[in-house]
C-alpha cells in the first residue's frame, strides 16, 4: 500500500542490466529501462521475446541471473515484501479465484497486500470499476469484460506505484477493451501510477502508451514514442515495425530504412 | 510475520466453506463412517471376547487419534491445493505475502477445517460407542499435540512435493496416511512388527503416541521418555518439512517453476 510517509520516488520502476539464462539460452539478455510515475510504457515483442520473463522477474516470481529491479526505489531482491506492497498486476492468464465472489476476492487480496481501511477501499473500487451490482457474484461466473474489471480492481487495491498489465484486454470485445484502456489511462494520470503494459494490439499501444520498448530475443532493441518510432526506423506503422523486428535478424531490423 | 496476510489466507478458506457448504460433507462423512465402522467392530470384538478386554478405547481411540492426525495433514494440503486448482499462484506469490505467512495461514486453515471433523468424531465415539478418552488423563493433550505437529509436518512436506513435481503429483498425497499407518502401529503393539518395520516406526512420532496410549490403557505408567522422544521427533520433522518447503520454493523461483506453475495447473 502506498504509505503517505514514503518519499515520492523519482521512478516507479528501474530495471538495470537484467539477465536470465537457462543454461545456454538467454531468455532476457541485459535489459534496462525505467517507468516514471504517471507514465504508461508499452513492453512489446513477438512471442518468446522475453516480455513475460521480464515481468516475472519484476514481480519476484523469477530470480534474475544478474541485474537489479527497483520498485519505487526499493530493491525487489533484498526487500521483496516492501517492494511488492507498492506494485500490483493483472494478466489475462492470472484470473481471480473463480469460486470467490468479487467482494470476497477483493477482501482476500486486500489483506494479503495489507491495505488499510479495507472496507472503504473495496466500496470505492466496486464503484470505480462498475462492479457494485456484481459484488456478490462469483468471479468464475463473470463475463470476460467483467473479470478484467474485477482483476483491475484487485490490481488497484493497494494504490500501487507500479502497475504491471500483461495483455489486459486480450479477451475483450472492442468496446470493453476501449473502456478498460480509458480507465487505465485515467488511473495513470490521476494517481501518478507508473504502468508497464504488454500487448500484441499495436493500435491499442499507440492509443495508450506514452513510450514503447520493443523486445526481441531477450533484448530491448528499440525505445521511443509510439507514433514517432516507426518513422524513425523507416516503417509505416508500429505494427509494420513490430513485424520487421519479429521476423528479421537483429541488426537488419533496427538498421533503418532499406 | 504480519497478521493480516495470514488472516487473508484463513478467510479465503472460510469463504470457500461458506460459499459451498457441500465442502463440509467429506469433512464429516469420512470420519463419521470411520467411527461408526470401527465402533461396531469393537462392539463385536467385545462380544466374542466375553468382556475380558475392552477394545473400545484401544481401537476406537486409535481411530479417533489417527483420523485427527490425517485431517490436520489434509487440511494443510487441501488449503494449498485450492490455490493450485484455482490457478491462483501468480496472484498469490506476486503479493507481499511471505512463505512463513503463507504456511502459517495454511496451518490455521487446517485447524479450522479439522475441528469440524474432530467434533463429529468425538460426539459419535462418546455418544454412541461410549468411548471415554478423558480416562487417559493429561497425557491425552500431549498425544494430540504430537499428532498435530506431525500432521502439520506431513502437510507441509506434501505441499512441497506438489510445488516441486507439479499439480499432477497431488495424487501422491492422498494415500500418504494410509501408507504410513502400518508403520505407525495405530492398531497393534510395535512388537507385532518385523524388525525392519519397527526401525521405520521409530522415526514416526505417531508410533510413540499409540504405544503410549496402549500402555496407559493397560494400566502401565506413562512412558514419559518415549513420549518426549516422539514429541522431539515431531518438532524435528516439522522443522525439516519447513526447510524442505523453503528449499523447493527457492528452487521454484530460481528455475522459473513458480512462474510456469499457472500454465501447468491448467493442463
Amino acid at each position: 500500500m502506498n504509505d503517505p510517509a514514503d518519499p515520492p520516488a523519482a521512478r516507479a520502476l528501474e530495471v538495470e542490466q537484467l539477465h536470465k539464462r537457462y543454461r545456454e539460452l538467454a531468455a532476457v539478455d541485459g535489459v534496462s529501462f525505467e517507468v516514471l510515475p504517471g507514465e504508461v510504457v508499452g513492453l512489446l515483442g513477438p512471442n518468446g521475446a522475453g516480455k513475460t520473463t521480464t515481468i516475472n522477474m519484476i514481480l519476484g516470481l523469477l530470480e534474475p541471473t544478474s541485474g537489479r529491479v527497483r520498485i519505487a526505489g526499493i530493491d525487489v531482491a533484498t526487500r521483496r515484501a516492501q517492494a511488492l506492497a507498492r506494485t500490483n498486476f493483472a494478466a489475462v492468464y492470472a484470473t481471480l479465484p473463480g469460486n470467490l465472489s468479487v467482494r470476497e476476492n477483493l477482501r482476500y487480496f486486500g489483506l494479503l497486500y495489507g491495505v488499510g481501511a479495507l472496507t472503504a477501499r473495496i466500496e470505492h473500487l466496486l464503484e470505480e470499476f462498475d462492479l457494485v451490482r456484481l459484488r456478490d457474484t462469483k468471479c468464475g461466473l463473470l463475463s470476460s469484460g467483467e473479470q478484467t474489471r474485477a482483476a483491475l480492481a484487485k490490481a488497484m487495491l493497494n494504490e500501487p506505484r507500479l502497475l504491471l498489465l500483461d495483455e489486459p484486454t486480450a479477451s475483450l470485445d472492442p468496446s470493453a477493451a476501449r473502456s478498460v484502456r480509458e480507465r487505465i489511462k485515467r488511473l495513470a494520470t490521476r494517481d501518478r501510477c507508473g504502468i508497464l503494459w504488454t500487448s500484441h494490439n499495436m493500435g491499442e499501444v499507440e492509443a495508450v502508451c506514452d513510450r514503447v520498448l520493443l523486445m526481441s530475443r531477450g533484448r530491448v532493441l528499440l525505445e521511443g514514442e509510439p507514433h514517432a518510432l516507426p518513422h524513425e526506423h523507416g516503417a509505416g506503422s508500429l505494427e509494420e515495425l513490430f513485424i520487421r523486428v519479429a521476423r528479421e535478424p537483429l541488426v537488419a531490423a533496427v538498421g533503418g530504412p532499406p | 510475520m504480519k497478521a493480516r496476510p495470514i488472516v487473508g489466507i484463513v478467510l479465503r478458506q472460510f469463504y470457500l466453506l461458506r460459499g459451498s457448504p457441500v465442502r463440509l460433507f467429506p469433512m464429516i462423512t469420512w470420519v463419521a463412517i470411520d467411527i461408526v465402522l470401527w465402533g461396531f467392530i469393537t462392539r463385536y470384538l467385545n462380544a466374542v471376547n466375553g468382556g475380558r478386554f475392552d477394545f473400545v478405547p484401544t481401537l476406537l481411540g486409535a481411530v479417533l487419534l489417527w483420523d485427527f492426525c490425517t485431517r490436520i495433514m489434509q487440511g494443510v494440503t487441501t488449503a494449498f491445493l485450492e490455490d493450485v486448482w484455482s490457478r491462483n499462484f501468480l496472484n498469490l506469490f506476486a503479493s507481499p505475502l511471505s512463505i512463513g505467512e503463507y504456511i502459517a495461514g495454511l496451518v490455521l486453515s487446517s485447524i479450522m477445517t479439522s475441528v469440524v471433523g474432530v467434533i463429529v468424531m468425538w460426539l459419535l465415539a462418546t455418544g454412541v460407542f461410549h468411548l471415554q478418552m478423558f480416562a487417559v488423563g493429561l497425557p491425552l493433550a500431549a498425544f494430540f499435540m504430537v499428532l498435530f505437529t506431525f500432521g502439520i509436518a506431513l502437510g507441509i512436506f506434501g505441499t512441497g512435493v506438489v510445488l516441486r513435481f507439479g499439480p499432477a503429483s497431488e495424487w501422491l498425497l492422498w494415500p500418504l496416511p494410509a501408507l504410513l499407518s502400518p508403520f505407525a502401529a495405530v492398531f497393534y503393539p510395535l512388537a507385532t512388527l518385523p524388525p525392519w518395520m519397527r526401525a521405520v516406526a521409530h522415526l514416526l512420532p505417531p508410533a510413540y503416541v499409540f504405544e503410549g496410549m496402549r500402555g496407559l490403557l493397560a494400566g502401565q505408567p506413562l512412558a514419559l521418555g518415549a513420549l518426549l522422544q516422539g514429541a522431539a521427533l515431531a518438532v524435528v520433522e516439522l522443522l525439516l518439512a519447513a526447510y524442505f518447503y523453503t528449499r523447493v520454493y527457492r528452487h521454484a523461483v530460481r528455475s522459473g517453476l513458480l512462474a510456469r506453475y499457472a500454465a501447468e495447473s491448467a493442463a
